[in-house]
């Protein structure tokens, strides 16, 4: 059958896999055909991803991403791949004010420095095959927009932004490419654990012309795209997936 | 942590709201200056001076300064 987004035969690396987007870009990416290696904190929670991937040949692997023996032993455990997508990451709600360094650092670590490293071990060590393609899930936040007391968390992800682009040009001649989805607020559990009331979620939703926040599975959609080689001449790009949120 | 010290720091978020408008009987909601950003800076306040987090749910059930205080005291 004719698919220019299949991802057959290729080996497909996500963090961050035991909720959210992770969860719904590993489970995507089986579905179209991908081997793929899941990581994630929560062992019980990485399982139950695990068991929801269709088809065979897939791996998990306990990892935390901001430890360096966790990072070397997940690089080690990997023979080649095809295409890594970093889901991992965190939000706080800080008005920056309170924005200390040892907040920021948290943030940073997780949202930049270990998908950073990540890389940089997987590109040293020649793990990622010709025509593979990585990609950074990143935001709106940062990159064309901020939101109230989200100056942190748009720090992160404007470093991201600069990063794809000097990867993405610095892998080229090695036939990889770089990209990143830059979503609008996606419903996830991300913001169960937060301050943020639920008639705020509901007045934030109204501010989407599309009238509602992201579904993971849209983000995993787009970001299969730019695994797939149908977006083979497409590198160093932030793909907006926002419901319109940055229109006006 | 004492009621007058945490009327103080709570406070303390306002700009344009001058301290003494603030007593422990203050319906806060109903003050010019809150908003869902003031909701955020009194809860980092909340973490950075008692190490206790607010969440969405407190802030929305005290009416009073006083109710949070003592949401608060609940959590210590």
């Amino acid at each position: 059958m004719y698919n220019p987004f299949s991802l057959s035969r290729k080996t497909i690396l996500v963090t961050g896999a035991s909720s959210g987007i992770g969860k719904a870009t590993a489970i995507e990416c089986s579905k179209l055909g991908a081997s793929v290696i899941i990581t994630g904190r929560n062992r019980e929670r990485l399982n139950e991803t695990f068991s929801e991937l269709e088809n065979e040949g897939h791996n998990q692997v306990i990892a935390d991403l901001c430890e360096t023996s966790s990072l070397q032993n997940l690089v080690t455990g990997i023979e080649h791949i095809d295409g890594i997508v970093h889901c991992a990451g965190i939000t706080k709600n800080i008005p920056f004010q309170f924005a200390t360094t040892d907040k920021l650092s948290e943030i940073i670590n997780l949202n930049f420095f270990a998908p950073t490293e990540l890389t940089r071990l997987l590109v040293k060590n020649k793990k990622i095959n010709k025509g593979g393609s990585i990609v950074f899930i990143s935001s709106v936040s940062g990159v064309l927009c901020s939101a109230p007391a989200s100056s942190m968390y748009s720090a992160s992800k404007g470093a991201v932004n600069g990063l794809i682009k000097g990867i993405a040009l610095d892998l080229a001649p090695r036939g990889i490419r770089v990209n990143s989805v830059i979503p609008g607020v996606v419903e996830t559990n991300i913001f169960e654990a937060g301050v943020i009331s639920e008639e705020q979620l509901e007045e934030n939703k109204r501010m989407y012309p599309l009238k509602r926040f992201g579904k993971p599975i849209e983000i995993a959609h787009s970001v299969i795209y730019l695994l797939s080689d149908a977006s083979a001449w497409i590198t160093g790009s932030n793909l907006l997936i926002d419901g319109g949120l940055t229109l006006q | 942590m004492e009621l007058q010290e945490f009327i103080s720091n709570f406070a303390d978020q306002f700009e344009d709201t001058d301290a003494s408008e603030i007593t422990k009987n203050t319906i806060f909601k109903d003050l010019d200056e809150w908003s869902s950003l003031l909701a955020l800076s009194v809860s980092a306040m909340a973490e950075e001076e008692y190490g206790v987090s607010f969440k969405g749910d407190d802030i929305r059930n005290a009416s009073t300064v006083e109710d949070l205080y003592m949401i608060l005291k609940n959590k210590l």
